[in-house]
């Protein structure tokens, strides 16, 4: 009998906590509306798919066939107002690295197929026809290529060191990921503010600053920051075609070199050697074996930088936050805190979350190090090795296929089919 | 010549693993089922509704942020840290758990003079709260979504004082449905989680409905 007199009393107890007022019965045949649940708008993601598509096609046929400065342009000017203003800048490749990795990472965390195309359908473009993605796809790019209008150049050297930046801005992405500590790329990206109309204010102004440094080092992101523009430079380094300079043979006049504000485009190598076959193979020798002491650095210097790194997790943050407050470190309460004491959970449980946290960010600062440390060798490595040129070049990996050079090259296509009088090529001279 | 020719061959063997690669990585999380874990909350998976958890199907049915009411605090971060400007969230109204009380912590300030619609005796920031006469001494509580910035105000004025009827949720077809969302990064309680967008919403009368 007891028993179940006193479960009956707990279930009354829920009901009553649950509702103190129970709904009346109305006299006057009163009928309640329903709760207006609309569902969310899924009817776009399948024209993004088919704008992306389309979009980086149409930019392979403008880069490769059609080689006009202009036609590519415009098809930025349509990604900026399609992928840009018009889908507030959300889908993103850029983003959509973060999806996949958080998947890879957490076997419960859904990618949807949207997210997976707009990840992959920019890589395997640019293994196939170079950074077309970059050239007039991006929305990104397109704002930052909308604003380049008096672009100067920047030192190959500084390019050279500062395109370490983007590397480790992926690492810490992926970091940030693995650990659960939510996606950087998108917290961080300076342009979305301005596709939606509103961000934080300093979000804004880390945009503005961006956009007005646009004007002068042409798209400062893309070089200096873009983590996906890592995996495409990787990818486009291996493409099957790429953006040729001259439709036609190389004068080697060297406008296109200054007509690009990427210092993409690569000078062909002096006639004579600068130095013995036998030095280059003694530097290069070195420099392989100074990859795995540039590895364990960075792996080590990784795991030492294991509490500022696990600082970006909020519970570990919430986690130091308590116990500052506990030891009297901190007068008052945070949002958090508060919310936090609101909760039952006990001190220790949180400590303890810290702690496992904290181990984790350890093993992923190690990885992501070591990664630091073998990008940087292979870099130095890749600026070792000279390759033999006769003619400019653009630099697969670097090159965003902007078209820029085309309209600078003196050589026209239709110059192959006019016999020599026309062509200033001195060998063709010599010959008459 | 022949130099050229191997580092093409190279080339194209590094593109083809490359490729096979990024589809293998596409492939695999594309045909993954998902473990999502379960709040047992939903219901959808109850034998009446087919007994199917929408979680278990393909990852590509796609999911969107909701956020938990059980979970949230009312610290009135949804107004404020939404990337849109009103913010997504809205508050609420699960009739047929409310009291229709006269007295409605949720639509009265707490040091209200009267119980009527002036503004001065409203807790609801931009009055978004309709309050209708539906019979002595019941009255009817609605939301305008046009005017509601999901602050929460009237959420913790509810559930203090009455049955918890109103409460926040993300309101679907304003969601922009950010890869992460700026209010679950911000949400001290944690209450804001993906769920699938075949079930988007976590509405407290369907808590009602399992409880009776």
């Amino acid at each position: 009998m007891i028993p179940a007199f006193k479960f009956q009393v707990s279930d009354f107890a829920v009901r009553v906590s649950e509702f103190r007022f129970p709904m009346p019965e109305f006299a006057s045949g009163y009928k309640h509306p329903a709760v207006y649940t609309p569902a969310p708008s899924s009817l776009m993601a399948g024209w993004d798919i088919v704008a992306l598509i389309a979009a980086l096609t149409l930019a392979a046929i403008f880069v490769l066939k059609r080689r006009k400065r202009r036609e590519i342009f415009l098809l930025t000017l349509f990604s900026l107002i399609y992928f840009g203003f018009w889908r507030n800048g959300c889908i993103c490749a850029v983003g959509s690295v973060q999806n996949v990795a958080a998947g890879f990472f957490n076997p419960a965390f859904g990618v949807p197929l949207t997210v997976l195309i707009f990840f992959a359908a920019p890589l395997i473009f640019a293994l196939l026809f170079g950074r077309v993605f970059c050239a007039a796809v991006c929305p990104l790019g397109a704002i930052q290529e909308a604003v380049a209008i008096k672009p100067v150049k920047v030192p190959p050297a500084v390019e050279k060191v500062l395109s370490i930046a983007p590397v480790i801005y992926l690492g810490l992405a992926m970091l940030s990921v693995a650990a659960g500590a939510g996606f950087l790329i998108c917290r961080y990206d300076p342009f979305v503010g301005f596709f939606r109309m509103g961000a934080s204010f300093s979000l804004l102004i880390f945009g503005g600053l961006m956009l007005v440094l646009g004007i002068f080092v042409a798209r400062p992101y893309c070089r200096f920051l873009c983590p996906y523009g890592v995996l495409l430079n990787w990818a486009s380094k291996l493409s099957r075609r790429h953006a040729t300079i001259t439709p036609a043979e190389c004068i080697r006049c060297g406008l296109c070199a200054d007509s690009c504000p990427y210092n993409a485009i690569s000078e062909p190598s002096p006639e004579a050697a600068p130095e013995t076959r036998g030095r280059g193979a003694r530097r290069l020798g070195l420099l392989i074996l100074l990859l795995p002491v540039l590895v364990a650095l960075g792996a080590g210097t990784g795991s030492l930088l294991r509490e500022p790194l696990s600082r970006m997790h909020p519970t570990v943050r919430l986690a130091e936050r308590i116990a500052g407050e506990e030891l009297g470190r901190y007068t008052g309460n945070t949002i958090e805190s508060a919310a936090f004491r609101a909760s039952d959970t006990p001190n220790e449980k949180l400590y303890a979350e810290a702690v496992a946290l904290k181990e984790r960010f350890g093993r992923g600062g190690k990885w992501f190090g070591a990664f630091i440390g073998l990008v940087i060798g292979c870099k130095l490595i890749g600026v070792s090795i000279r390759r033999k040129r006769t003619d400019y070049e653009p630099d697969r990996g670097t090159c965003y296929s902007c078209g820029r050079c085309f309209k600078y090259c003196p050589v026209k296509a239709s110059c192959r089919e006019k016999p020599a009088g026309s062509t200033p090529d001195t060998a063709e001279f010599r010959q008459y | 010549m022949k130099t050229t020719k191997r580092r093409d061959f190279i080339k194209n063997l590094a593109r083809g693993a490359v490729l096979a690669g990024i589809a293998g990585v596409c492939g695999m999380l594309g045909l993954r089922k998902n473990k999502y874990q379960c709040s047992g909350r939903c219901g959808t998976c109850k034998p009446a509704n087919g007994g199917v958890c929408p979680l278990d199907s393909a990852a590509g049915s796609g999911f969107v942020w909701q956020l938990d009411p059980e979970k949230c605090t009312q610290c009135g971060r949804c107004a404020t840290h939404c990337v849109l400007a009103p913010s997504a969230v809205k508050c609420f109204h699960s009739y047929s758990i409310c009291g229709y009380c006269d007295l409605c912590g949720g639509y009265l300030r707490p040091d209200a003079k009267e119980r009527n619609t002036g503004a001065e005796n409203q807790l609801c920031p931009t009055a978004a709260i309709r309050r209708k006469f539906i019979e002595d001494p019941y009255y009817q509580y609605t939301i305008d979504e046009e005017l509601c910035i999901g602050c929460g105000k009237c959420v913790r004025g509810c559930s203090t004082f009455g049955n918890g009827s109103l409460y926040l949720q993300v309101k679907h077809n304003l969601c922009v449905n950010c890869n992460e969302c700026a209010i679950a990064r911000a949400c001290p309680s944690d209450a804001f989680r993906r769920v699938p967008a075949s079930e988007p919403y976590l509405l407290k009368s369907n808590q009602e409905k399992r409880i009776s």
